[in-house]
């Protein structure tokens, strides 16, 4: 394998792992304030490049993808509001089974909503066949805005989640919810801020990747299978180890290509998920002590 | 004994709820697509073309003065789905023939339910297995699958390529044409380099077209009809690889075409005539057919007609024609006139059956298109 | 007699009231699908034992029913003709292990008989649910979901990528499977009464089966195990043990399910493994009431039939997620729960008072 071929293999696993990457923290956010997990993730992704692609025929794309990030967020708070936030102690069980309905009715109603084609934003900077070449490698300039726009993002919630009083409530919800209902925390509050949060990255992943892989009422949940395997490979709850998780799935997918028919790339990373379950089930990044912690 | 009188007499009633009533004269078609599911592409714009049509009919005083009455059925292309159907449709709803289904999977496994149920199926798949060996009753109207590889070996031929890369989608349709394309590749002296079949809903193929970049591939041939196909050109413009790309019929949709941008310039995909029906020599015999079509469809449900839809056009009119033929709706003579069937101008081709031929296309009713400017074109020469 | 038996005999009592009122009423079209749908319950009824009864949940028993459908589909249309001159053929040969029979072509096909096919798929699937099953239930919640979830997209996967296993198209042309002398499982209309009965049968075998066991020792230990698995590994239960048991008494299940309409059906294909059905299956378990097998078995009789009558059209998919929600939200414990269900049972069998559900 030359130098350059390795290289190009490299981009395409940086690509997938940042796309990944994004995907696992919306799983993150929700799972540290409520020890969700959402399973109807990956549906905001697609509502987020959806309704973009909608609103992108009224009007520029910034304010279309501003649009679709603020709607999908309430989106977000709609089905925390109307499915979660009234339940009391709600097992496990239940709340992987209501999530993984709302992200059945979500994917019939996008359906219903925008038919079963392909949708897609414009390249924010050239064109399909624009690429930037490095050295012998050759980089769609997408490729960059989905790294770059995602490097910011972890870099503003990391932000957020450390410096604000907001991030530090919704932290202190995760850490002991009783503690901090004590402190005076609306825990309820946060709750429904962490799916909004949560709901906001997934559009806006959305939103950037849909240049490059197009949104369909259907991509949903294979990428949050994905996203899930990341953020468990990172440890759940782990958000800067989920982007290091990505980046190795990513390259791991692409080079899986080398060995085996592409047919099989997404029996790799299952294997790899349920693997990681069975040795490591706090993360490869994860320390164990800290997983027993948590109730589940 | 009252228990169980009461417990059945429950069961029944649920059971007995759900059959409808039906009018009586009509002429009944049933129809299994996959309207939903993996396979959409295909079974979304047969349901809607069917639709469209039989209201048309209907509203002009339908066929011989009786009206049809549709039975349509998604199948979400699972077999089982399909089975289950198939046999409500012949048995209970008693229709006078089934249009569908749109995969070769759920063909194949109700082939022999409408061989025992004596009931006329034409399949809007292209497999080949369908109807070799023939069935009795069981017909399909899109073209078969090597036609479509013949065609694309033939350019490449006049080309001069002798080395490809293939790669295809984890689907029905990727599937049957991969197989034609590794069987007949070798009689036209074409190679395949590497052979790749990836996931229907995959994201990004850069992986895939950087493999076939390293091999050295003069042309890159892609059977699949998912959005997978307009990423796979990106992706190879993307890395470089700039040899001449081919698609397979799965192309044949604008919007592919449109969503790859201007890296479908140039992408060669063999198809029918209806997607360049407007710029057809006015003597073509299918000229008129396709144009109205076209227009019907697109003005009714403000998408791009596509050949898919056409195939769903092709069953219907072939088994109103039989019924218009034999004056009445006996299943057997409609059968039996749908297999003399000679020169039906239809959306696919010009049809000719025998009892030895269930497909009734030959070769010549496919062309080469190319994208030129955003816009499916004939291939120059 | 214990009031359990009664209700099986009630049960296969209603079975024949069916069928009697299908052809009284010259309907017995609906045959096709209810036997479709009492393969369907066979799964459903393992599940719903696994998860209501022991406190596992499964998001990947579709898997296990493909496993059989696709291992018995394989083995009963692969052509070992051309090998006959090998001596392992010809040993499975001498053993009754091959049967050749005409193929479409009018040539002929060697190969093994569904018998052989259906302990096979049955063996694979002891195996591979021991293999998943030891590591698997030893996690909890989200990661048991997540974990099953993943088995049967891997099995969706294989199926869809492997071309012995006809990819998208799955297998057809699947012979009959002859059970015994005159009782074959097969699709054709002429053998529909009687494959009525023999699905309803599997599924009369399977629940009293299902019965007999959550009313002995092991029974009681899987409750114990999904009220208190702590509690109950301090008190002596060996619980992993209990738990893998259970779970590969279900996969078989499944698996045997699978079998059976694969040949009904005469093929199968990777929709039989989509994580969809799945997810069908624990949203009827979970209509059922969880700990409740008639409930599950009467819901499980009324979607499937309702769903392979194409009654919820487009909304298939829709209809299930639906009904997951409004169960998970409003009544977690399902809709017949037990005391509910034994109320009404109560409304109807007057005879047969001290109900120990």
């Amino acid at each position: 394998m030359g130098l350059d071929l390795f290289f190009q293999y490299v981009v395409a696993g940086i690509t997938y792992g940042t796309i990944y990457a994004v995907v696992a923290i919306g799983f993150n956010i929700i799972y540290n304030t409520t020890g969700i997990i959402n399973f109807a993730q990956g549906e905001f992704f697609m509502l987020g490049g959806m309704i973009a692609v909608t609103l992108h025929e009224f009007m520029p794309l910034p304010s279309a993808i501003i649009g679709a990030v603020v709607i999908t967020m309430f989106a977000g708070a709609l089905i925390e509001i109307l499915f979660i936030r009234w339940l009391k102690n709600p097992s496990v069980l239940r709340m992987v089974m209501i999530t993984i309905g709302i992200s059945i009715l979500i994917r019939d109603m996008a359906l219903y909503i925008w038919g079963n084609g392909v949708k897609a934003l414009p390249y924010f900077t050239g064109t399909s066949v624009t690429s930037i070449k490095l050295g012998g490698v050759f980089v769609s300039p997408q490729v960059l805005w989905v790294v770059g726009i995602s490097t910011v993002m972890v870099a503003l919630l990391n932000a957020f989640f450390n410096y604000t009083l907001l991030g530090r409530q919704m932290r202190a919800c995760a850490a002991n919810r009783t503690a901090a209902r004590l402190c005076g925390i609306n825990a309820k509050d946060m709750v429904t801020l962490s799916f909004m949060l949560s709901a906001a990255i997934g559009a806006l992943g959305g939103c950037i990747v849909s240049p490059i892989t197009y949104v369909q009422y259907d991509c949903g949940t294979p990428l949050a299978i994905k996203g899930f395997t990341v953020a468990i490979l990172g440890g759940l709850g782990n958000s800067t180890a989920a982007v290091g998780a990505g980046m190795i799935l990513g390259l791991l997918e692409s080079f899986s290509i080398w060995v085996l028919p592409a047919a099989f790339k997404d029996v790799i990373s299952i294997s790899i998920l349920l693997v990681i379950l069975f040795v490591r089930p706090n993360g490869i990044f994860g320390s164990a002590d800290a997983a027993k912690l948590k109730e589940f | 004994m009252k228990v169980i009188r009461s417990f059945a007499a429950a069961v029944l009633l649920v059971v007995f709820t759900v059959s409808p009533a039906v009018a009586a004269d009509t002429i009944k078609i049933g129809a299994l697509l996959a309207v939903t599911g993996p396979a959409s592409f295909l079974g979304a714009p047969e349901a809607k073309t069917l639709e469209m049509l039989v209201n048309d009919i209907n509203k002009k005083g339908g066929v011989r003065g009786r009206k049809i009455e549709l039975i349509s059925m998604d199948t979400g292309s699972s077999p089982e789905k399909a089975f289950s159907f198939a046999k409500q449709l012949i048995e209970e709803k008693k229709v006078l023939a089934i249009i569908g289904p749109s995969t070769s999977g759920e063909t194949m496994k109700i082939k022999n339910v409408a061989e025992e149920g004596k009931t006329t199926l034409i399949s809007c798949s292209a497999a080949e297995v369908i109807v070799k060996p023939v069935a009795r009753y069981v017909f399909k109207v899109p073209q078969d699958d090597s036609d479509v590889a013949v065609k694309i070996f033939d350019q490449m031929n006049r080309m001069h390529i002798t080395k490809i890369g293939l790669l295809s989608s984890n689907t029905g349709f990727g599937k049957a044409g991969k197989e034609q394309v590794e069987k007949l590749a070798p009689a036209h002296g074409i190679t395949v380099a590497v052979n790749e079949v990836y996931d229907k809903s995959a994201t990004d193929l850069t992986a895939e077209v950087t493999k076939l970049k390293a091999a050295g591939v003069q042309a890159v041939l892609n059977w699949s009809i998912e959005p997978a196909q307009s990423i796979v050109i990106k992706n190879a413009r993307q890395i470089g690889l700039n040899v001449p790309f081919f698609q397979s019929h799965g192309f044949a949709n604008i919007k592919y075409a449109e969503a790859a941008g201007p890296a479908a310039e140039g992408v060669m995909f063999p198809a029918g005539k209806l997607l360049v029906a407007e710029t057809l020599p006015k003597n073509d015999k299918q000229k008129d057919v396709l144009v109205k079509y076209k227009r019907a469809y697109e003005s009714k449900f403000n998408e791009d007609a596509s050949t898919f839809g056409g195939h769903a056009y092709d069953a219907l009119y072939l088994i109103l024609n039989a019924v218009e033929k034999t004056g009445g709706t006996d299943k057997e003579a409609v059968r039996t006139a749908i297999e003399n069937t000679k020169g039906f101008v239809g959306i696919g081709g010009i049809f000719n059956f025998t009892p030895a031929d269930h497909n009734g296309l030959d070769i010549s009713n496919v062309g080469m298109l190319t994208v030129k400017k955003g816009r499916f074109a004939i291939l120059g020469k | 007699m214990k009031a359990r038996y009664m209700q099986v005999l009630l049960f296969v009592l209603s079975i024949i009231a069916i069928q009697l009122a299908t052809t009284l009423t010259d309907s017995a079209y609906h045959l096709t699908q209810l036997t479709m749908t009492a393969y369907y319950t066979i799964l459903i009824l393992g599940l719903c034992m696994l998860v209501g009864y022991a406190g596992q949940l499964s998001l990947g028993h579709a898997g296990f029913f493909a496993i059989g459908g696709y291992m018995s589909a394989f083995l009963t249309t692969h052509d070992l003709s051309p090998y006959k001159a090998q001596a392992s053929v010809a040993l499975l040969a001498d053993w009754g292990v091959l049967t050749s029979r005409p193929d479409l072509y009018g040539g002929s096909l060697l190969t093994v008989n569904p018998w052989a096919a259906c302990i096979a798929a049955v063996c694979l699937t002891i195996v591979v649910a021991y293999i998943i099953g030891g590591p698997v239930l030893k996690l909890k919640g989200h990661y048991l979901a997540m974990a099953t979830l993943g088995f049967g997209i891997i099995v969706y996967r294989i199926a869809l990528a492997s071309s012995s296993l006809g990819a998208a198209d799955g297998i057809s042309d699947v012979p009959p499977f002859r059970l015994l002398p005159g009782v074959e499982i097969t699709g054709s209309s002429s053998a529909r009464v009687m494959n009525y009965y023999v699905a309803w049968g599997g599924v009369t075998l399977g629940m009293v089966l299902l019965l007999n066991l959550i009313h002995s020792r092991v029974g009681r230990a899987l409750s114990s195990i999904h009220g208190a698995e702590d509690a109950a590994d301090a008190m002596g239960i060996p619980t992993a043990r209990y738990k893998l048991k259970a779970f590969v008494l279900t996969a078989v299940l499944a698996s045997v399910a699978g079998v059976m309409l694969t040949h009904y059906n005469g093929g199968i294909g990777p929709s039989e493994a989509s994580v969809m059905k799945s997810v069908r299956y624990v949203a009827i378990v979970a209509v059922g009431g969880m700990a409740n097998l008639w409930g599950a078995l009467i819901m499980s009789l009324l979607l499937n039939f309702l769903s392979l009558r194409g009654c919820f059209g487009v909304y298939d998919d829709a209809v299930f997620g639906g009904i997951l929600i409004i169960i998970m939200l409003f009544v977690p414990d399902g809709l017949l729960r037990r005391k509910v269900f034994s109320d009404i049972k109560g409304l109807f069998s007057r005879n047969t008072p001290g109900e120990e559900t």
